[in-house]
């Protein structure tokens, strides 16, 4: 690595013009939503220069508040699922025969290549009440009470209700997991195929099961991927703006929707960019959490 | 030794079947961890392999099987708004490739090469567009453009797509330039070359699978993009992703299918493309 | 291969094979018995199984065919966690997380050995290895020899009927390597368990073993004490691993009562003591410290031949000379500085008998 005053041309020419580019059309963008935020709104629409802090305060309205709240939970919700489903998956992957390993993370890497679009509207024909799912349900349904028949004890189930599973909260998170999990299956894939073995068969040696050394010897080493695969879903999950469209109803907007609405219908741009900015503080955070975490653990040679 | 000698000394074909047990580390042989494992593959493909399926379904409404057929694609390939969207999609997306691909490329290999005061913070900063969420960036963009008075349309969209992309695209560079064996230029230099025939002859061919994998990202990033470009289109200037939108706003039929499953096939094929030439960057060349 | 001693065996192995694939088998038939309170060493080159049997013996993996027994129970199927016997790693996976104190508890705490008894046991057993003052540190603060120790004491106060260490010595720089194989020796004599190391350096084994197994492609060549392996190896491999040896090819002439007659290379007809029948082609060594080199004809009743110094090794206690004898390979001999003298005792060039007493010589049939 050198030191660029040794040739500051051609230093000059590679980092010019794609810092230029960002900082026109990326840097200075947000820099204007920045100040929007401390706008009025005018009476034709237009946004009106000023310096209140208006706009943030009204966001702790209850009713916008709420979202927010509501958005939290349902990245929080999407998180903890995104764990319990895929941290078994992860410890399949690497524990699994060294030909398998390629393969099977191949496998589930494939369907993040697919258009996010595409990814969670699929969803709707599964969730909704003439779904696949709720298909699924009636089809055991069915057997179960053809089964009962059988036994003498008709309708022991009744007729079928359906589950109303799209248009709210539910859909929201189930659509949330499936574009996520990749974020937290390869980050902890990664960790701990890095583990030492050798700390596992120590455990086990040691005397300890293989839940103990899962508990006591594993988790803790694993950690760092943890938390940092879960605070990217965290992110990702709280600023999306696509599946509580699709897949939510009228009760299931997220912060994510609140926004694009301001800048919509609801023609309120400065509200909108203050909202943006608490997101955006939000995200800051979560990513600075995340870096001091991956600095802390880097000391930390497994 | 020889296949033959080694098949030879095996042992005979009764025993050979028969695995050993399970080491107590080798949990992926243990059945419940297999079954999780497929309950978590079932549920990552039953939706995009059931809405592919049913783009050949023969129904209208799209909930049973009624028969296969293509007449959906037809459907798809006749709707002349597709069309037009899924053209406007390509012009953008190859306009972002080229100017995102040098502008990014170059910046990977700055950041690779160079040591500069800032260059954390910088560094921190040009990961910026990866990080944060798209509707931040969406309603930012738009935000700009109407501050400038520009019309929103496909000059809007793919400014947009070129910023994007450049983070990403300087990334797989710079990714790929981790891997360069700093002596090549040092012996080239020590022969006689100049920085710049030494770029030319020894460092840029070592970049290129990089740039293209780069380029190829950037390409399907910008096809494939939905949420900033619904911020910075305009009428006129719908893009394939978001004509699919609108098409699934108002019912979810086959031909929604049948061109959902048009631009996964290309998607696909891009990324297993990028990946396959990324994993050859992996192999050593031959002498 | 087995050999057997008086003290009763606590580990036994009986047919011990492990398949990997199809195609490699990394321990091929293995029986043996270790004894209780040996200090029992596996040897042999990388690949030739004896990491494999080690962690058979464990438990970490299981063998394809044959039977393992610790302490007469038979461990078929016998999860390593449930085994009398505990393993000092390679890489002593010291738990990063926990400290001294806390590692060396941890196989006490997960099978529920009460707090008070668990503080008394760590306490004996770090001061066994001499960490006690170390014990509430965390494990990147340890240098490489004080996380062995860790790894040790961890190990010992679960009072295992047998220990297993797997390369212990490998990561330690060599001073640290020399005064740690003394350390074990020692260590193993207090505790008076028995120990069973894997090592590929035969130095380790022969200084630190009271048997060792020398091992080949996943077979056992040879178990026998130190000495005996050294002086009376049964076949080329384990002579040539263990030391140096000069070797020169042979064909078995005949037999006189309890010698064999030989026509070797450049040594002519020669008539060597050798207890077992031997025919055809076989090879014959002799280590290169059993030889005599100097200026004055040796007596008839030595084995002899001319050689030219071609180049001398000086290693400070000792010179290897490599002579020129028209044999093969050059024949080395190694001279003891034992006058305190600057002045080379042989000079390149210089024509000289090299001679060795014919008990000395190895015969070697395969």
């Amino acid at each position: 690595m050198r030191d660029w005053r040794r040739n500051k041309a051609a230093f000059g020419l590679l980092i010019g013009p794609a810092s230029l580019w960002l900082v026109v059309f990326f840097t200075l963008p947000l820099a204007i939503v920045w100040v929007y935020s401390f706008g009025l709104k005018g009476p034709q629409g237009q946004t009106i220069l000023a310096l209140t802090f208006e706009n943030y305060t009204r966001a702790l309205d209850w009713l916008y508040l709420e979202i927010i709240l509501k958005s939290l939970w349902i990245a929080l919700a999407t998180t903890a699922i995104c764990v319990i489903m895929g941290f078994p998956l992860a410890m399949g992957i690497a524990f699994a025969p060294k030909s398998l390993k390629n393969p099977l993370l191949l496998l589930v890497i494939l369907p993040f290549w697919t258009n996010l679009l595409i990814r969670t509207y699929a969803w709707i024909a599964v969730l909704r009440t003439r779904g696949f799912l709720n298909f699924g349900l009636e089809w055991l349904h069915d057997g179960f009470a053809a089964v009962a028949a059988a036994v003498g004890l008709d309708d022991l189930l009744g007729p079928f209700q359906p589950l109303e599973l799209l248009y709210n909260q539910y859909a929201v998170v189930i659509g949330l997991v499936y574009v996520h999990l990749p974020f937290l299956v390869l980050p902890l894939y990664a960790t701990l195929e890095k583990l030492d073995r050798g700390y596992l068969e120590a455990s086990l040696d040691l005397g300890a099961g293989h839940w103990r050394t899962l508990v006591s010897i594993t988790l803790p080493l694993v950690m760092p991927g943890l938390v940092s695969g879960g605070l990217l879903v965290f992110i990702m999950s709280m600023g999306n703006f696509l599946t509580p469209d699709l897949l939510g109803g009228t009760s299931s907007l997220m912060i994510g929707n609140l926004i694009a609405r301001q800048y919509g219908a609801a023609r309120d741009w400065p509200f909108g960019s203050a909202l943006s900015f608490l997101l955006l503080y939000a995200t800051f955070i979560a990513l600075w959490v995340r870096a001091a975490v991956a600095q802390r653990s880097k000391g930390l040679s497994y | 030794m020889t296949a033959t000698a080694t098949k030879a000394l095996a042992p005979p074909r009764a025993q050979r079947r028969r695995r050993d047990r399970a080491g107590p580390l080798e949990y992926t042989r243990r059945r419940w961890l297999q079954i999780v494992i497929l309950a978590n593959f079932v549920f990552l493909y039953f939706p995009i392999v059931s809405l592919i399926a049913f783009s050949f379904n023969d129904s209208k409404r799209n909930i049973t099987w009624q028969g296969f057929t293509l007449k959906y694609y037809v459907k798809a390939f006749n709707n002349t708004a597709l069309h037009e969207a899924f053209g406007h999609s390509m012009i953008i997306a190859t306009t972002s490739t080229l100017v995102s691909t040098v502008l990014g490329a170059a910046l990977g290999l700055a950041l690779y090469r160079y040591r500069f005061p800032g260059k954390g913070p910088f560094e921190g900063w040009v990961h910026l567009p990866i990080m944060i969420p798209e509707v931040s960036m969406g309603v930012a963009m738009l935000a700009f453009f109407a501050r400038v008075d520009l019309p929103l349309g496909l000059f809007t969209i793919t400014v947009s797509h070129i910023a994007f992309s450049i983070p990403f695209v300087a990334v797989v560079a710079r990714a790929r330039m981790a891997g360069f064996d700093h002596a090549l230029e040092e012996a080239s230099r020590d022969l006689g070359a100049t920085e710049w025939q030494t770029f030319w002859n020894v460092t840029f061919p070592y970049m290129v699978p990089g740039i293209v994998a780069g380029a190829l990202l950037a390409f399907t990033l910008s096809l494939d993009d939905f949420v900033i470009t619904f911020f910075t289109s305009g009428p006129g200037s719908t893009t394939f992703p978001i004509k699919i939108y609108s098409m699934v706003r108002f019912s979810v039929t086959p031909e929604v299918n049948a061109a959902s499953t048009v631009l996964i096939v290309i998607t696909l094929t891009l990324t297993v493309t990028a990946m396959v030439i990324q994993s050859r960057m992996g192999r050593k060349p031959r002498a | 291969m087995s050999d057997s001693t008086t003290s009763p065996a606590i580990v036994s192995l009986r047919g011990i094979t492990k398949r990997f694939g199809t195609s490699v088998v990394a321990v091929d038939a293995v029986s043996l018995d270790i004894a209780e309170g040996e200090f029992f060493a596996l040897l042999g080159p990388s690949g030739c199984g004896k990491t494999t049997l080690l962690r058979m013996i464990a438990g970490f993996e299981h063998p394809s065919a044959g039977a393992i027994a610790i302490d007469g129970e038979d461990m078929t199927g016998v999860d390593p966690n449930r085994r009398p016997v505990n393993m000092v790693f390679q890489s002593y996976a010291v738990f990063p997380h926990l400290t001294v104190a806390r590692n060396v508890g941890y196989g006490l705490k997960v099978t529920g050995v009460p707090k008070p008894e668990i503080d008394a046991r760590v306490a004996e057993a770090l001061s066994l290895v001499q960490l006690e003052h170390l014990a509430e540190r965390m494990p990147d603060q340890l240098s490489g020899g004080q996380k062995q120790r860790v790894a040790l004491a961890r190990a010992l106060v679960k009072r295992p009927r047998v220990l297993l260490l797997d390369e212990p010595l490998s990561a330690l720089d060599a001073k640290l390597r020399e005064a740690m194989r003394l350390e074990l020796v020692r260590l193993q004599q207090s505790v008076g368990i028995t120990f069973v190391i894997v090592t590929h350096d035969q130095n380790e084994a022969l200084s630190m073993a009271d048997r060792i197994a020398m091992m080949e492609a996943g077979k056992v060549r040879q178990i026998a004490p130190p000495a005996e392996l050294y002086e009376f190896p049964n076949c080329r491999f384990v002579a040539d691993f263990i030391g140096k040896m000069n070797l020169f090819e042979a064909r078995v002439a005949g037999a006189e009562g309890d010698r064999v007659v030989v026509e070797a290379e450049g040594l002519g007809r020669i008539a060597l003591p050798h207890r077992s029948a031997a025919s055809g082609e076989i090879g014959i060594a002799v280590r290169p410290e059993k030889l005599r080199i100097g200026d004055a004809e040796p007596g008839a009743d030595r084995v002899r031949l001319r050689g030219r110094v071609v180049e001398v090794a000086y290693y400070g206690d000792e010179s290897h000379v490599f002579l020129d004898a028209g044999t093969k390979t050059m024949i080395v001999a190694n001279l003891p500085n034992e006058a305190r003298s600057t002045r080379p005792r042989v000079a390149i060039g210089d024509a000289l008998w090299i001679s060795w007493d014919p008990a000395d010589t190895l015969v070697l049939a395969e």
